[in-house]
């Protein structure tokens, strides 16, 4: 029996990581949100590794937060250990990774969500979408109606979800939780066509069970950074985590037993990421290479679970049981949960607007691994900016698109709506070209104004925002005019750190600049200094140090903003435009870019059709200018 | 619907043949009007050529072989004939001018392969190689265009391309798999391959030289007195050439300049002609008009009388060509020997000195060498060697070649990987506005085939 149960401006489907920070972009930005989950006990759920952030995904993380999203914040809440990665390699590729405390990042969001206004957290799965006179309902599994404006869709592995281990299979969400079967039916009578990905989780073993004497021990930084500019960093006592490897015998036990598993007996019809290679795929790809790295990482802090990284799987559990047992420290694992392997259904998502609204039903968003994405990092972002989007439409305001230029999240996004995916798709620094200003250190500078502009930055941090902004532009000024006598403490200094010594006066700034001397180090020579934030100066001396390369950088951002700029009007009639390969119009038609420069990253769309497209956009302009 | 275009094909002034090529629609029903065989029912197959007569309202305009085309499987992917006929631009502009009478549009320059391209007969790098075949004035060119399609640049492109990928995915996996056991590379290393990729984008920059000679020709200015036998050197070179002979107004209307082709590659002769001829002028011009002519030249052949001794105007002009690649010939080596080598090197030690007698016609093979030798040209014609012949191609190697330099002073100055890495895969970039390649998608599926990662 079917009730009508209320009305919401926007419903979420689905509270994992795009789920949250959906959900809480729209109820933030003063929209009545409702958002749903199978089960409570699964908000922000990480079902796969205890941990956020990393190469890349770190700065997505750093970009959320800085648009006023959440999972920055409630990683640092519940942070087992930290690390900053990649230190020696440059400063836009440093990396924050955190080890999470699992439960406590779910009960932190859970608790966050049921304590925003505006925003009604249910248990309940949804079973059909129906528009009717372009007023969109959901209907629960137990009848209940709800009216709303705009959907979004975030049911990660949940939808048809699949689980295989050896030749047993169920249908099944992560961690064991009741899958979203009807929802894809009703996706499907809406007009929205889905494809299946796979991807793969490793077994959990009790910590008791484990040998650590013979893994090396990593330990976390001895100062931790957080994820949140809001935050500041602070000492804490941090878990480990440990590395060990495969062993000949692992290999042995996995060629022996490969013809077990679904993915090489064809069971499994989903796609799997390159990213994420089960061990029986790493065995088999790379068969030269003798040992495998294996990570042992903490699953909280009151729970004797441990994740075994590299070891996801998809082989019968006795196999699996063999293949760990063969691991040195691993030798008597006791198994918590096996390895797994889930297919699921997603879209393609070169289905939806940058916005990530959906290109042919107005008002529904998808958003996550639905996406065809793979990580929590990724599907947040996805979130944050569908939810951003949903509500900026309701509002009759502009949307927010970042392009390539501004954040990682416009990588990911570009790249998923524009290039498309064959597999779940993973953020990576290579993806970015202009790396170089989208650093971790900077997404505050780069985002929050944004942020407060939608309304999810607070008057407060706004104002300590550009409190922080003016005194770096502040310090930069300082050291670019802050002269460096010749003296002896000066040469002494330098010689001290095999600089060369200086005849001449010397700014400060240029001192800076080179290689061997760091803001810390001049401090023996910088008698002015004023007491600055370490967010300050930082941001300050990479700005410094590295000007000339930025300068390059933001150089190649003006001529990529030229091509960005010149916007395609959205009533063009790509199938019928004059000089363009036939292929190049279904192409163009099937994708609507948004802009010249989007238009150019679609494969297929050549030079010369760019050429056609901007003659054509000349004479679109004449022709309005001359109505 | 596109119209139907039509131009000649052939570069005036150059062949024996020309050609009309017709694209489009129309194309057929345009020919068949113009065009006729010994057959009454004349039928068009597609890749056939065809004998027959251009006509216009009864009267013979020319013999001709025609080719067709039938879409797709065409150079514009459209309909295409094209008419062979005898050169000269009578002729030529002749039937063209019935083409277009018949329903043709004079195309623009390049439509052809603007329409090959949108018609997604051919990518970005071989619709340059066909543009230079339009231009290219002798065989070697277009053997060089040829090349340049089957993708011989190409090829060699995608090979640095390879090296660069190599040591990108290297670094990239450093860098997104900070933890994992990817063997770090090495300042060492990196050193090694980025001056390897600088010498591959060298080597292809400087063929770019040899590349424009072979596509327009080395310049000759011949100078010297009156009566040293100029004329009698020029007619030599000449023979057996069957060249074309124009008229172009230089700086002076008195300057002639003719082609020749020698070994396959033109060369165009500056001739003092005009001075040559009015003896009242020459004192006035002297010596400093004639190396104001030559000043634009390639290569500078003075002519010397061996039978008369080296006069002031001699010895100023030997002094002048000093910085210029230059060549003395001694003529006339049948007749009494006035002018020894050592005159002439005691004046100007660096020039080439070659003793002929154009009248006995003996020395043209070794003034055509020693040419050959001055342009440093002689290596340069082996068949498998890359030339890079189009001037958009060099362009893009150069930046390309730019950017390493970049990368290798960094690697000196210790500047972090990360901005290495950034400067490496900016050159990669560059080199895929020739290939066409996107390098992110290449630098990931190289990382992930290359390295065991990911949890």
């Amino acid at each position: 029996m079917e009730y009508y149960a209320g009305k919401y401006d926007v419903v979420v489907v689905g509270a994992g990581h795009a789920g949250c920070e959906a959900a809480l972009a729209t109820s933030r930005m003063g929209l009545k949100t409702v958002m749903f989950s199978i089960s409570l006990e699964c908000i922000a759920n990480m079902p796969c590794n205890p941990n956020i952030g990393g190469t890349s995904k770190g700065h997505l993380v750093r970009e959320i937060d800085a648009l006023g999203g959440e999972m920055g914040k409630n990683a640092d809440k519940s942070l087992l250990q930290s690390r900053m990665l990649n230190t020696s390699k440059g400063p836009a590729v440093y990396s924050l990774r955190t080890q999470s405390d699992r439960k406590k990042y779910h009960q932190d969001m859970k608790h966050t969500l049921e304590l925003q206004e505006n925003l009604d957290v249910k248990q309940a799965e949804i079973v059909d979408i129906r528009i009717e006179d372009g007023i969109k309902k959901v209907v629960t599994n137990i009848g209940a109606i709800y009216e709303t404006k705009a959907i979004i869709i975030a049911t990660g592995t949940y939808l048809k979800g699949k689980v295989f281990i050896g030749d047993v299979n169920f249908e099944s969400g992560p961690d064991g939780v009741f899958p979203a079967n009807k929802l894809s039916e009703a996706l499907n009578r809406i007009g929205v066509e889905l494809r299946r990905f796979k991807t793969g989780t490793p077994a959990r073993v009790n910590r008791r069970s484990i040998d650590f004497s013979k893994m090396e021990e990593q330990k976390g930084d001895e100062t931790i950074i957080p994820f949140s500019f809001e935050n500041e960093e602070y000492k804490k006592e941090q878990l480990s985590c440990y590395l060990t490897y495969t062993t000949g015998d692992t290999h042995e036990i996995i060629k022996k037993n490969l013809h077990r598993s679904p993915l090489y007996a064809g069971d499994i019809e989903g796609v799997g990421p390159r990213y994420c290679p089960s061990i029986e795929d790493k065995i088999v790809r790379f068969a030269d290479k003798e040992r495998h790295q294996i990570f042992i990482e903490p699953m909280g802090e009151n729970t004797e679970e441990m994740y075994i990284q590299g070891m996801s799987s998809s082989l019968p559990e006795d196999v699996q049981l063999d293949v760990y047992h063969s691991i040195p420290g691993l030798e008597k694992a006791e198994f918590m949960r096996p390895a797994y392997a889930i297919e699921y259904d997603c879209i393609d998502s070169t289905m939806v607007y940058p916005t990530l609204e959906h290109k042919e039903i107005e008002g529904i968003y998808f958003a996550g691994q639905t996406n065809g994405s793979s990580g929590y990092e990724e599907a947040a972002a996805q979130g944050l900016i569908a939810g951003i989007n949903a509500a900026l439409k309701i509002q009759g305001k502009h949307p927010l698109i970042l392009d390539r230029s501004e954040a990682y999240i416009g990588v990911l996004i570009d790249d998923l709506v524009t290039k498309g995916t064959n597999e779940p798709y993973r953020m990576m620094t290579s993806r970015a070209e202009y790396r170089l200003l989208l650093r971790q250190d900077n997404a505050d500078m780069r985002l929050t104004q944004k942020g407060y502009e939608i309304g999810l930055i607070s008057e407060e941090r706004y104002n300590k925002f550009l409190n922080k902004k003016a005194e770096i532009e502040k310090e930069i000024q300082r050291l670019k005019t802050t002269n460096i006598k010749p003296n002896e403490k000066t040469n002494n200094f330098l010689e001290k750190y095999n600089s060369s010594k200086i005849e001449m006066g010397m700014k400060l700034a240029d001192l800076l600049k080179r290689t061997e001397l760091t803001y810390e180090l001049l401090e023996e020579i910088d008698e002015n200094r004023p007491n600055l934030d370490k967010q300050v100066w930082e941001e300050a001396e990479i700005e410094i140090k590295y000007e000339g390369y930025i300068k390059i950088q933001q150089e190649q951002v003006n001529k990529f903003k030229n091509l960005e700029n010149k916007k395609l009007p959205q009533d063009i009639d790509f199938l019928n435009l004059q000089g363009i390969s036939l292929e190049a119009r279904q192409k163009l038609d099937k994708f609507r870019p948004l802009s010249i420069g989007q238009a150019s990253r679609i494969s297929g769309i050549s030079p010369a059709d760019i050429s056609v497209l901007l003659i054509y956009l000349e004479q679109y302009k004449r022709g309005k200018n001359n109505e | 619907m596109e119209d139907t275009i039509a131009a000649i094909a052939t570069s005036s002034g150059i062949s024996s043949i020309g050609i009309i090529r017709i694209s489009g629609e129309n194309a057929f029903d345009i020919i068949k009007k113009i065009f006729k065989t010994k057959k009454d029912n004349f039928e068009i197959k597609a890749n056939t050529i065809n004998y027959g007569y251009i006509v216009d309202e009864g009267n013979i305009i020319d013999e001709v072989l025609v080719s067709f085309f039938v879409k797709p499987n065409s150079f514009t992917r459209e309909d295409v004939c094209e008419i062979n006929c005898h050169g000269g631009t009578v002729i030529i502009n002749k039937i063209l001018a019935l083409v277009l009478k018949n329903g043709a549009r004079l195309a623009n320059p390049g439509e052809f392969t603007q329409r090959a391209f949108l018609n997604g007969r051919i990518d970005l790098s071989q619709a340059e190689a066909i543009i230079d075949i339009i231009n290219s004035k002798t065989d070697k060119i277009l053997k060089e265009s040829e090349k340049q399609l089957k993708g011989n640049l190409s090829n060699e492109i995608t090979e640095i391309e390879n090296t660069i990928l190599d040591i990108l995915s290297d670094i990239e996996a450093n860098i997104d798999y900070p933890e994992y056991d990817v063997e770090e590379v090495s300042e060492r290393k990196l050193r090694e391959k980025v001056e390897e990729i600088k010498n591959k984008l060298l080597l292809l920059e400087n063929s770019f030289e040899t590349g424009k000679i072979l596509k327009e020709g080395i310049s000759i200015a011949l100078i010297g007195r009156p009566n040293v036998g100029k004329s009698s050197v020029l007619n030599m070179l000449l023979k057996e050439q069957r060249a074309i002979v124009t008229d172009i107004a230089g700086t002076t209307r008195d300057t002639i300049e003719e082609y020749i082709n020698i070994k396959g590659i033109p060369v165009k002769i500056i001739d003092t002609a005009g001075i040559r001829d009015t003896k009242d002028i020459v004192e006035k011009i002297g010596v400093d008009k004639s190396l104001e002519l030559v000043e634009t030249a390639d290569v500078v052949v003075l002519i010397l009388d061996s039978s008369s001794k080296l006069n002031k105007q001699d010895i100023e002009i030997l002094t002048k060509i000093k910085t210029k690649n230059s060549l003395v010939i001694l003529n006339k080596i049948d007749l009494n020997k006035e002018i020894t080598e050592k005159n002439i090197l005691d004046i100007n030690s660096e020039v080439k000195i070659i003793a002929i007698s154009a009248k006995e016609n003996i020395g043209k093979e070794k003034i055509e060498q020693e040419i050959f030798n001055i342009c440093n040209i002689n290596e340069v014609i082996s068949e498998n060697e890359v030339i890079v012949t189009n001037t958009r191609h060099k362009d893009v190697i150069s930046r390309a070649l730019n950017i390493i330099i970049e990368a290798q002073n960094n690697i000196n100055e210790n500047v972090p990987i990360d901005i290495i890495s950034i400067k490496i895969m900016e050159s990669l970039k560059i080199l895929g506005e020739i290939t066409g390649k996107t390098v992110s998608e290449e630098v990931i599926s190289k990382i992930f085939s290359k390295f065991c990662l990911g949890k």
